[in-house]
């Protein structure tokens, strides 16, 4: 399959899994009543469910599913290694940390925004300590650092949790940290994309870097990649878009590992081609996810990231074995 | 004009000193060999070089912009590293910013005799092969001087000498080339000069009949070895250790 092929075939799955994902939820309407009601607008609940429902939730996903995706794709073209995924750097269990805190305190019942904003100041102060501790260092550096910050906010995460004097609190903790897109409006949305499109435009421009990475850090340098430069964008970018999608929806794991995975073959493992296909497949994922706990048990609640891990584990299963069969 | 001009160039690690005040100046038309025993600082000197590794002291091109280097110098590290299975005229090309019918790259694959393998995945190719891809991509950058270590290693005899003529046929074109060695044979016979490194300090440099003498690989090498001229040239074969 072409790369042009590749992605306009990711686009038109995009767009029909968008639209599915208007169209699945509690409240059962008919199909031209949601789309007119989504277009048409007017009075009553109808209107009200597809515009500030469903619609922030759809986007959502596709915000949350590409700002995961890329990151995975970029993070796995920088480090040289298919088993990154954006967690490896520490921004999800340091963004996850911030919401905590904010939750415990009852900082984020103060406004609507309280959760995430704090969810981004957990993420912020995660860059600065990973950039801080690996210094000037290769690759190796700032996975080590991105252990160390994921293990310093995992342990923090946990005291939280075990000093928590309120069963309730903790309650709403763990159902936080399982990651979903269920009771968000367009304010989560308008938060989120300005931090996200500017994580983006700082992965796209990680490209021509990673691409020439393949040949390993000193033959990138000498065919003229600025890697301090290069890890600048990569860290910043993977910041901002996993922070904010952190942020929003929670921690939803094996996206930014599973999506670049089955997408290598079909864009020739070039890692700068398997950017925007990445995007592309995970906005198609969290939207598939997003229909399926719809779906699967409606009125349960059944969080995103639990039936992510649930899917997620045992493709990784599978792409283990076929890794075994080809050595 | 020179193509690469090193003066006093001293890299430590901890308290130890790896290149000591190496001073080195490359004319066009050279072929280098950078001979030394395991740790005299050929690596080190190529590396520090280029600016890859913190040095004190000067060097032409580590003060360029890695843009700009990319244009003077290609270098072909050790370490052959491909770490995705991309095609070999995408890996080619990289050095051409991707456009993989330039004729830079074209012209490299068919130096190296990669043709063939234009559309195979990199990483399902041999050793050697993959050595020659690597080669090749080093070629396309299309730079006048071109920095190698080792690039001999792990080759069967057939394309370490294959390698060795392409070098110096780019030398014939005007280019220049540094490369570290540690087969002296393919040294004696394919360089015009021969650069000697002992303990991280050049301890000799110049014409491969001048340098290449019994009581100087005696001394860095600790060796002894039979040095022969030939009608086909000059003959070097190590025979056995010198007790020191």
């Amino acid at each position: 399959m072409t790369y042009p092929r590749l992605l306009v075939l990711l686009t038109l799955a995009l767009v029909a899994l968008f639209i599915a994902s208007l169209l699945v939820g509690v409240a059962d309407m008919p199909i031209s009543d949601s789309l007119s009601a989504l277009f048409g607008g007017g009075e009553g609940p109808l209107p009200m469910v597809m515009r500030e429902i469903r619609l922030p939730r759809a986007l959502l996903g596709v915000m949350v599913g590409v700002s995961l995706g890329l990151s995975g794709a970029a993070l796995q073209g920088y480090l040289r290694n298919p088993l990154a995924e954006p967690s490896v750097i520490g921004i999800s269990a340091s963004a996850a940390l911030g919401a905590v805190i904010a939750l415990q305190s009852g900082f984020a019942a103060l406004f609507a925004l309280a959760l995430p904003l704090a969810a981004l100041v957990g993420a912020a102060i995660c860059v600065l300590l990973i950039l801080l501790l690996a210094g000037s260092g290769g690759t190796l550096s700032l996975i080590l650092a991105g252990i160390a910050v994921s293990a310093l906010s995992s342990a923090l995460t946990a005291l939280v949790l075990n000093l928590s004097p309120n069963p309730f609190a903790a309650n709403e903790i763990i159902f936080w940290m399982m990651g979903s897109l269920a009771d968000r409006s367009f304010l989560h949305v308008w938060m989120a994309l300005p931090i996200m499109a500017v994580g983006w435009g700082l992965l796209a421009l990680t490209g021509r870097g990673i691409d020439r990475l393949t040949l390993g850090e000193e033959a990138a340098a000498s065919m003229g990649v600025n890697l301090k430069h290069l890890r600048l964008l990569l860290v910043g970018g993977v910041a901002a878009s996993v922070g904010a999608a952190t942020a929003v929806a929670g921690a939803v794991g094996f996206v930014g590992l599973v999506v670049p995975h089955i997408l290598r073959p079909l864009v020739g493992a070039r890692p700068a081609r398997l950017l925007l296909a990445s995007a592309l497949g995970g906005a198609i994922l969290v939207l598939t996810a997003d229909v399926a706990v719809r779906l699967i048990l409606p009125g349960r609640d059944l969080k995103l990231g639990v039936l992510m891990a649930l899917v997620g584990a045992p493709v990784f299963f599978h792409l283990i074995w076929r890794m075994r069969g080809r050595s | 004009m020179s193509l690469l001009t090193t003066q006093n160039l001293t890299v430590r690690r901890g308290a130890r000193v790896t290149l000591d005040h190496a001073s080195l100046s490359v004319e066009p038309g050279e072929m280098i060999g950078l001979i030394g025993p395991n740790g005299a600082g050929k690596s080190t000197l190529l590396r520090a070089a280029l600016g890859l590794i913190p040095a004190e002291g000067d060097s032409t091109l580590a003060q360029m912009s890695p843009t700009a280097r990319a244009k003077a110098a290609a270098w072909l590290p050790q370490a052959r590293e491909i770490a995705w299975p991309v095609s070999v005229a995408h890996l080619v090309s990289l050095a051409q910013n991707e456009r993989e019918d330039a004729p830079e790259v074209l012209a490299a694959l068919k130096r190296m005799d990669l043709l063939d393998f234009a559309d195979r995945k990199a990483t399902g190719l041999s050793g050697g092969e993959q050595a020659r891809v690597l080669i090749a991509r080093a070629l396309a950058q299309d730079t006048p001087l071109l920095l190698a270590d080792e690039p001999t290693a792990g080759l069967d005899p057939a394309h370490q000498i294959g390698c060795m003529e392409t070098f110096a046929a780019l030398a014939g074109e005007g280019r220049s080339v540094v490369v570290s060695l540690h087969d002296l044979g393919l040294a004696a016979r394919h360089c015009t000069r021969i650069v000697v490194l002992s303990e991280g300090r050049i301890v000799a440099d110049g014409p491969p009949r001048e340098v290449l003498t019994e009581a100087l690989l005696a001394e860095v090498f600790a060796i002894r070895c039979h040095i022969a001229e030939t009608p086909e040239g000059m003959v070097l074969h190590p025979l056995s250790q010198v007790k020191r």
